[in-house]
């Protein structure tokens, strides 16, 4: 992630203010922002690697045991059972959650479609929804008895797969956040797409380019950025994935296991098992494993720029 | 990021801390000045009520809050702030993280039964023969009374039970020609009889749900659980465990219950319409199905639990609860005389009219509580039934120190049995070994026989 | 998801314009205006310009996509206007009954001494002073950052960026044992304290500040001898208002529907903000004597959304050239 690059997005050097008297003004600014940075996510993550090193028992009380909960989490078939699933998720779901934002700002931004910005907006509209919120609605609906599919299937007399059984369940909790954030994800690609010079389109189509062409030559590279983010949020949020599997597990319970995903795991864990220092150690483990990724996506992104 | 950067933040992070802690300290802050003895007799109880003070309950019961405004009434000196956070294992999961962070915890919990022991190990709960409650046994039926007594200490007043009974939709009986189950042999042929001739239509509906579980085991005369100290036996394949699978395994293989989720609206839409035909669930059942299935009004009729053996009478509790004075209370002796106001005296009634069902005897026994005849229930006397049940509860059994964590995880493994329908037995085997390597994982010596 | 995805930064695109040349080959020789410049080009007509023929065929597949975004909040909809016994009886999509819309907002507003009413007073002040307070200390940074060279600055991007990518979730329980030893926890400090920062308004602010505050003009207050903050608050924020909305605007969703945070922070019931108070709602039927109030957790979870998409609706115009104008800029 930070190969963002710290310098990015760099001050024109020359314009920078070096006069020693305010060499120290900059610092006053950013200050309060890295006070509490440093209070509610800096110490946290400290305190999180001192927990993980210790082992806490209801018999026998508190000792230090070094890396062995590193150890312990890198054998446990639940973690990576856990992390399995979120991996598979990833690879399934962003891509269709991009692409379809993708879709949808190109749409909007093409000038081909009526009442354009009714759709903006309303395909944007569920990122506004709370997840709990989002999640107890769409729980509704997925009930085969009496809810949506139930109604459907009445009403068709056919008999839909139940969205909450095994083998669906995790495309079920995929739609979720699908319809949550591709609205937000197609307002970043639009917003790009809208500061690309019209010229470029112009002079494009003079020389006859397709559409496509113009998509694909002119709108994607420049927009590389953007989606670059977007994937790299994305890869983030399904790692921590957690809250509308926590809301259906009370539907669920068979399907969505108490280590459905590593942020499931580690709260159960915790919250239920009381082993705070495993718990703090599959935080920890997962931050690194997040990071990674993240760098990963960040990278290969950008190398296709060169 | 240079040393210096480090430095500066520290520093700032150290002040703000403390600016921030001292403001926090104004706003948290509970309890008045009502005396922090660990331990009192009648007497002190009753001067302490005579002091200004507040004290802090977390309790789910509805009935709570009434008891609460009553017991203000009676002592206009004494406040009370009922704070519900939480159903069960939500505010299970609060309490241990107050009691973990050494403050924040409330003066009275509401406990469940299966609960209690978790909570009574760590040290947090206080003794409540300190304050002479153990006079108290008389009023209470013995199974409730055997589950807040923990090795040799009381650590809460119980306030309600479920001793279980079977509650059943006379229409749809009627309809199949259905004579009242008695042995669950024809419990069984009854759930096939209804399955058969509308496959919409099922005789319960069971996802797998620890409490109930372990309340049928229970009933079957399982003992899997032992407890002695920090010694722990868990066999889920003890005689009783086994009997109860075995049985079960008829209804869940065979797909002749419904895949519904308790207490989820599709629960109650099909205890409204009758395609859940049976509950088999604790006495406090009632008001919840008055309240939440309005619908089947007049339709729903109450009935022993099914035998393993004709003619056999066992019965077991199904939830129930009651309510510990934690050990991090600074004003005990009014949260003991609000348990006892509560579970032990005035409150008993209140809680009763709200749909809990007593654990104490003296209202078990009265003729206006077994002569009461619900409307719903057609006129049926139940609770004549669920006095019953209660008289012939199974004793000896226990649930573990760690029961909490336990029934967390039942999903992860009888639930796979429930959803793959294979044999229990194997989901419960699973159970105790996850159950076992998360208790020798905390310390304690388990043994798995 | 969570509140990183609900957070997440617009891209900064991450090449110059220069290389949309680059990689659109023979395109390039027509147009050399859009090298080299680095203010945004606001010069593109609205969408719809005249000169494209509209086209239905996208439009129904744009209509298909519609239908699944708007379906569940219609369903919310016509499910606040049913009563608790018509929601278990009738078709999930349309309505059915008395039109009970308002009985229904009557009694979810008075239900149990009006502490929805509570729950939305305490969500407003999370969303105030949380929200509020991270767009203020997110564009003071950013700007320091933008518009200041100081020792340490890179440090300063390095961790703030890398920190984004720590599971949040997954360190509640730390931040849970670590607040409380500081007291902090049942105290709306306790929701308010992590809200206030935004690692993306932080970044959104310094990509907007870099070219919407002249550094001319920063040069020309001092020539007047005006102070640091006093130039800050007097001349450069108005200059920030788009991109400072913007940022607005994200950090209140994220408030608003925070959920996770609060739920493991707060034990009682007075300092809940709508989202935990609505899933206690949801869960209350399920215990002894526990009364079902369904139609009260629907219409409230409609109730709650309407303010913040009103906000949406209502500040628009202002977010979208916040956000555009620094989704680009390098």
């Amino acid at each position: 992630m930070t190969t963002l690059s710290a310098d990015a997005p760099a001050t024109p050097r020359p314009a920078a203010l070096r006069r020693d008297k305010r060499r120290w003004t900059g610092w006053a600014f950013v200050a309060p922002f890295l006070v509490v940075f440093a209070l509610v996510l800096v110490a946290p993550v400290i305190y999180a690697i001192y927990l993980s090193l210790f082992k806490e028992q209801l018999i026998g009380g508190n000792a230090f045991v070094g890396i062995s909960n590193y150890t312990q989490a890198l054998s446990d078939p639940k973690f990576w059972d856990s992390l399995g699933r979120v991996a598979l998720f990833l690879c399934v779901q962003v891509p269709i959650m991009l692409g379809l934002a993708l879709f949808a700002a190109l749409a909007i931004d093409s000038a081909r479609l009526y009442l354009s910005s009714f759709f903006r907006i309303s395909i944007f509209l569920p990122y506004a929804v709370p997840a709990v919120v989002a999640t107890l609605m769409w729980g509704f609906m997925y009930g085969n008895r009496f809810g949506l599919v139930g109604n459907v299937n009445d009403f068709f007399g056919i008999q839909l797969p139940d969205p909450l059984s095994n083998n669906w369940v995790l495309l079920s909790i995929g739609n979720i956040v699908t319809w949550e954030f591709v609205g937000y994800n197609m307002l970043i690609f639009y917003a790009a797409l809208r500061v690309i010079s019209t010229d470029l389109y112009e002079a494009a189509e003079l020389d006859g380019a397709s559409q496509w062409r113009i998509i694909r030559s002119i709108k994607l590279p420049a927009i590389r950025g953007a989606i670059v983010i977007a994937g790299i949020f994305s890869v983030i949020g399904s790692f921590q994935l957690f809250n509308e599997p926590n809301i259906l597990q009370s539907l669920a319970p068979n399907t969505i296991s108490t280590f459905f995903t590593p942020n499931m795991y580690a709260y159960n864990l915790s919250f239920s098992g009381q082993q705070y220092n495993y718990s703090a150690a599959i935080a920890i483990i997962m931050g690194v494993v997040t990071a990674v990724i993240a760098y990963i996506v960040q990278n290969s992104g950008s190398r296709k720029e060169k | 990021m240079n040393s210096r950067f480090k430095k500066t933040v520290w520093r700032t992070l150290a002040t703000a801390t403390v600016g921030i802690a001292a403001g926090a300290s104004l706003v948290a802050c509970s309890s008045g000045p009502g005396g922090s003895a660990d331990s009192g007799t009648a007497e002190d109880l009753e001067k302490a009520l005579q002091t200004e003070s507040s004290i802090t309950v977390w309790a789910w019961a509805p009935a709570v809050e009434d008891i609460a405004k009553a017991f203000e009434e009676k002592y206009p000196k004494i406040t009370v702030n009922v704070e519900n956070v939480g159903t069960g294992n939500d505010q299970y999961t609060k309490l241990q993280n107050a009691i973990k962070a050494g403050s924040g915890a409330p003066d009275v919990a509401q406990i469940e039964y299966y609960a209690l022991p978790q909570f009574a190990l760590g040290k947090s709960l206080a003794d409540l023969s300190k304050f002479g409650f153990d006079d108290l046994e008389d009023k209470f039926t013995a199974s409730t009374w055997n589950s807040v007594n923990l090795n040799d200490k009381l650590y809460a007043l119980p306030q309600d039970s479920g001793p279980m009974a079977m509650f059943y939709r006379k229409d749809v009986f009627d309809k199949y020609g259905i004579a009242v189950p008695e042995t669950w042999d024809q419990y069984i042929a009854a759930a096939k009889t209804i399955h058969d001739a509308d496959p919409n239509a099922y005789i319960t509906n069971d996802t797998g749900d620890a409490g109930f579980t372990t309340s049928m085991i229970w009933q079957a005369g399982g003992k899997p659980y032992t407890v002695d100290g920090e010694n722990v036996g868990i066999n889920l394949q003890d005689e009783g465990s086994k009997k109860w699978a075995d049985k079960w395994n008829q209804l869940v293989e065979g797909g002749y219950v419904a895949q519904t989720s308790s207490w989820s609206d599709e629960w109650f839409r099909g205890l409204s319409d009758g395609s859940i035909a049976t509950l088999i669930i604790g006495s406090w059942m009632p008001g919840n199905l008055e309240g939440q299935a309005p619908d089947g009004s007049g339709q729903w009729r109450v009935a022993p639990m099914p035998q393993y053996e004709a003619g056999g009478t066992a019965t077991a509790e199904n939830g129930g609860g009651g309510d510990a004075v934690l050990e991090q209370s600074k004003n005990k002796l009014v949260a003991a005389a609000f348990l006892k106001y509560m579970n032990a005296e005035e409150g008993t009634q209140i809680s009763i009219d709200k749909g809990g069902f007593p654990s104490t005897n003296a209202d078990l026994e009265s003729d206006e509580f077994l002569g009461y005849e619900s409307e719903y229930f057609g006129g049926q006397k139940i609770n004549e039934v669920f006095a019953d049940s209660a008289k012939n509860v199974v004793k000896g059994w226990q649930y573990l120190p760690f029961q909490v964590y336990a029934n967390s995880i039942y999903n992860d493994t009888v639930g796979q049995a429930y959803a793959n329908k294979s044999d229990l037995n194997e989901g419960l085997t699973d159970w105790q070994k996850a159950s076992a390597s998360y208790g020798s994982e905390q310390g304690f010596t388990v043994s798995e026989k | 998801m969570t509140s990183v995805q609900q957070g997440a930064a617009p891209a900064p695109s991450n090449q110059p314009t220069d290389k949309i040349d680059a990689t659109t080959g023979r395109v390039r020789p027509a147009r050399r205006s859009s090298t080299g410049q680095r203010r945004p080009r606001f010069a593109k007509p609205q969408e719809g310009g005249f000169r494209k023929k509209r086209s239905v065929w996208l439009t129904v597949v744009m209509a298909v996509m519609l239908v699944y975004a708007l379906l569940p909040l219609f369903w919310l909809f016509v499910n606040s206007t049913k009563t608790q016994d018509v929601l278990f009886n009738s078709f999930g999509l349309w309505f059915s009954g008395d039109f009970s819309l308002f009985a229904n907002i009557g009694e979810t507003l008075a239900y149990h001494d009006g502490e929805f009413i509570r729950w939305f007073g305490n969500t407003v002040l999370y969303v105030v002073v949380g929200a509020g307070g991270a767009t203020f200390l997110a564009t003071l940074a950013g700007y320091g950052l933008a518009k200041y060279d100081f020792p340490g600055k890179k440090g300063v991007f390095a961790v703030v960026l890398g920190a984004v990518a720590v599971p949040g979730t997954a360190l509640a329980v730390p931040t849970f044992l670590m607040f409380s030893q500081l007291g902090l926890t049942n105290t709306p400090w306790a929701i308010i304290l992590p809200s206030l920062i935004s690692p993306f308004g932080l970044y959104l602010i310094w990509t907007y500040a870099i070219d919407s505050v002249p550094t001319e003009l920063l040069e020309a207050a001092r020539m007047d001898g005006a102070g640091e903050f006093r130039t800050f608050f007097t001349i450069s924020l108005k200059l920030l208002s788009p991109g400072l909305i913007t940022v607005l605007l994200f950090t209140m969703v994220a408030t608003w529907n925070n959920y996770f945070l609060p739920l493991i922070m707060l034990s009682e019931s007075t300092w809940y903000p709508l989202t935990v108070g609505l899933n206690q709602w949801n869960n209350q039927a399920s215990t002894a004597g526990g009364e079902a109030i369904y139609n009260l957790v629907i219409t409230g979870s409609f109730l709650t959304i309407i303010p913040i998409v009103i906000a949406f609706l209502f500040m628009q115009r202002y977010w979208q050239s916040g956000l555009a104008a620094g989704s680009v800029k390098q």
